[in-house]
């Protein structure tokens, strides 16, 4: 059980969770956080399971700085989007997504 | 390889990274015409590589010169082609409309104030993901193209339209995390993420870590092309964004996910895809019959036109029970993919005529305007042509080929649920043509809408029609190339 | 959300982590050894680290895509924050806080500094060294010392969109050597930290606006 598995490991459950959270959160910023998590948990697989046998590879943390600048930016947008949402709205829950016109 | 001849690869993904860069740079509301020249440019250059295809097969543009696996690879085959040149022949008239659209609206100021940079992004992104053959990468232009579609659909928006853009987001976010998940996974298990080192090694005794990555791949791509029963983030998007953003993203956005899990599904995952090629089959079907019911009810015309974006998308997935690489099935999808988006676009360029026209979102105001409005009229009946599946468009000869490809192997339900689609379709285009050519009532009032918007209308809803008549040229393009 | 259908995303979840558990073990080792491909062609990349040449040299069209990630995230931002008038009351200062903020900063432009230069050698680089600058400009906004932002002059958009375009410029001119981003060894150091600086300098005024596009603005003291 080296420390990249078990990275890895953790990163799956971290994932399951956040993506468990996005689907079933009603909050936008819960569901924005859960979001952070499945990212953190996708980042941890590539790396941890990458240098399982433990050796360092330089691929996947490049690859892994580019998922968090990513994620980053990705995250402000959303944060930005739920800033306006409720500026103009006063809700921070999405509309019934059965309700169409 | 003679190195006289010029290569269009990098400067299809170069071009439109510049001039959004510099439209970025004008400053509000400014990079109309920087757009216009880029994408004519574009387009020029997408014609080369479909002329060098032709003559000399695929070509690879290994960038940084190091070569796949160490370096990232660009791909041109016939697929890569046809999707490149279809991007940019229906963004440019798009590109044309939204010019002429957000300069005859004054109060919109703010929606179109970054339209044009956003607009240079997704091109470049949509670009950069045809050409690219690195799964990583292709994370990348993922995510490239679904933050700039969500600008896009919220910028200077009210209340519901900035919630449908933080659905549309969330939704794109969780499925590139799967996708990124199924990379990890990939590359935990190969040590690399380029698409032609790793096709070889995956068999169907691949381990159990490959099958996962694939399932999550598969419904990541499934959840960005809005496949039911992850269809519920597209109504409200397409529905509610401005007329140009949502001619966008239905006829070109969602082209994009469902030409790579089309890549992945053929090429990369191909010996484990036979099990379940039935599931993305029978989610097509739910999609058409769902989405024309509702586009049938639906009391807005945005909307309408949206749910049947959701509708024939569901035609799209009636090919993976079918599909052998190069078979009818696959020539299917892409003259499929090609009508609609041409349709779609000019159902929704027509629809905006109406709307400014009539200046209310319904199909019920529409009485009157097929006497006011007749090209535009005209159009909307030519798009609709097309998704109905009327000879010779495009989309009859979609669904012809499905047709085919469904008597050969003997699976006969598939192209009898595409015939039903196109007959849903007809009840709610007749609903629209009925309404507007019903004499209009004395209140009524039409404002003036510039004619150069008809125009455009008219000429993708033709091309719509016509391609069905170009369909060789087309096949033969496709059929260049590897199996990747 | 019914409570049905909450459970039953549990239970797939729940299955799906098993799933997904059991396959990371008993993995053989990777096929393709990449690090090893790294290590051999490092000398030849321009810098001696080898997450900086992944990141800049082998993979650094990745890298140019990423920064137009962070410009999209910049644009839609833009599109929904209308300074529609709206301000709140400056609350009353805090001199210590001040203090502290113009202590710091320049401390944290030198650290920026560092974490640009060193990233060639060790663990660093334009984005860290970014997010360093785009730190100090957030902290010097909550000590209430730089106001937010709202409607971007020329000079702003010329800082973020300035290391994007010369990153682009670069990879367009070295396309002359063969293909796109295809260094020239000897030159491949140099041209390496011409981008990064444009890009330390485009990715801290980014990642500040990211922030200080979002703040409410105050009415001034």
């Amino acid at each position: 059980m080296s420390p990249g598995l078990i990275y890895a490991l953790a990163g799956a459950l971290l994932f399951v969770l956040g993506a468990t959270g996005v689907i079933v959160l009603a909050n936008l910023l819960r569901k924005i956080l859960a979001f952070n998590l499945l990212g953190s948990g996708a980042f941890l697989v590539l790396v941890g399971l990458a240098q399982r046998d433990g050796g360092t590879d330089p691929l996947p943390q490049a690859m892994v700085l580019t998922g968090i600048v990513v994620a980053v930016a990705a995250t402000a947008l959303a944060l930005a989007l739920l800033r306006r949402l409720h500026r103009l709205t006063g809700q921070t829950r999405l509309p019934d997504e059965k309700e169409h016109g | 390889m003679a190195d006289v001849r010029f290569d269009p690869l990098p400067w299809l993904i170069l071009l439109p990274l510049a001039w959004a860069g510099l439209s970025f740079l004008l400053g509000p509301g400014r990079g109309a015409r920087l757009a216009l020249a880029g994408l004519s440019v574009q387009l020029a250059l997408a014609l080369l590589l479909a002329a060098q295809l032709l003559s000399g097969g695929a070509q690879i543009h290994a960038v940084g010169g190091w070569g796949a696996p160490l370096g990232i690879d660009l791909l041109a085959d016939g697929l890569a082609a046809v999707m490149l040149l279809f991007t940019q022949a229906v963004a440019l008239p798009l590109a044309a409309y939204a010019r002429v659209y957000f300069a005859d609206d004054p109060h919109g100021r703010a929606t179109h104030a970054y339209f044009w940079p956003l607009l240079g992004f997704l091109l470049a992104a949509m670009n950069a993901l045809y050409l690219s053959a690195d799964v990583f990468n292709l994370y990348v232009t993922l995510e490239l193209i679904g933050l700039a579609a969500v600008g896009l659909v919220a910028a200077g928006g009210g209340g519901s339209q900035v919630a449908a853009a933080l659905r549309y987001l969330l939704v794109s976010l969780v499925a590139s995390g799967a996708y990124l998940l199924g990379v990890a996974l990939l590359y935990g298990v190969y040590g690399t993420v380029s698409i032609a080192t790793l096709t070889p090694l995956i068999s169907a005794q691949a381990p159990l870590a490959v099958g996962l990555a694939a399932a999550l791949m598969a419904v990541a791509l499934m959840a960005k092309t809005a496949l039911f029963p992850f269809h519920f983030w597209l109504p409200p998007a397409h529905g509610g964004a401005p007329v140009p953003v949502s001619a966008l993203l239905s006829a070109l956005v969602v082209k994009a996910s469902f030409y790579l899990m089309l890549r992945l599904w053929l090429g990369l995952f191909a010996p484990l895809s036979v099990p379940l090629a039935w599931l993305p089959g029978l989610l097509g079907v739910a999609a058409i019959v769902w989405g024309s019911i509702q586009a049938i009810r639906a009391r807005r015309l945005k909307m309408l036109v949206a749910w049947s974006t959701v509708a024939q998308m569901g035609y799209l997935f009636l090919i993976f029970p079918l599909l052998a690489p190069h078979g009818v099935a696959l020539q299917a999808g892409v003259m499929q993919a090609l009508s609609h988006g041409l349709a779609k676009a000019a159902m929704f360029t027509s629809v905006g005529v109406l709307l400014r026209a009539t200046q209310r979102d319904s199909v019920d105001a529409l009485a009157g305007a097929a006497a006011r409005l007749p090209i535009t009229l005209f159009a909307f009946a030519l798009a609709g042509m097309t998704l109905m599946g009327l000879p010779p468009s495009g989309g009859f000869l979609a669904k012809w080929l499905l047709l085919e490809a469904g008597l050969r192997q003997g699976q006969w339900v598939w192209p009898v649920a595409g015939i039903i689609g196109g007959l849903l379709a007809a009840v709610y285009v007749f609903r629209v043509l009925r309404q507007a050519l019903l004499l209009a009532p004395p209140s009524s009032q039409f404002h003036p809408v510039p004619r150069s918007l008809e125009w455009i209308a008219f000429g993708l809803a033709g091309a719509s029609v016509l391609l069905g008549l170009r369909g060789v040229e087309i096949m033969a393009l496709l059929a260049v190339g590897g199996r990747s | 959300m019914s409570a049905f259908a909450r459970f039953a995303t549990v239970l797939l979840a729940a299955l799906f982590a098993t799933t997904l558990v059991a396959a990371m073990f008993n993995l053989g080792a990777p096929t393709v050894d990449l690090p090893g491909a790294v290590a051999a062609q490092l000398t030849h990349s321009g810098v001696a680290h080898p997450v900086a040449a992944v990141l800049l040299n082998f993979r650094g069209y990745d890298t140019l895509l990423e920064v137009a990630v962070l410009l999209l995230a910049l644009l839609g931002i833009l599109g929904v924050s209308h300074d529609d008038g709206v301000t709140t009351p400056t609350p009353p200062g805090e001199p210590v806080l001040q203090a502290l903020a113009r202590m710091a900063v320049p401390f944290m432009i030198l650290t920026a500094g560092y974490l640009l230069w060193v990233g060639a050698h060790r663990p660093g680089g334009a984005f860290q060294a970014g997010v360093v600058l785009a730190a100090a400009v957030v902290l010097l906004n909550l000590a209430r010392v730089l106001p937010a932002w709202t409607r971007p002059g020329l000079l702003l958009r010329l800082g973020w969109v300035s290391g994007f375009l010369i990153f682009l410029a670069v990879a367009a001119a070295l396309i002359s050597q063969g293909h796109l981003l295809q260094y020239p060894p000897a030159w491949a150091g140099a041209l390496i930290l011409l981008i990064e600086v444009g890009l330390t300098i485009s990715i801290g005024l980014i990642m500040s606006g990211l922030f200080l596009l979002l703040t409410e603005r105050q009415t001034s003291p």
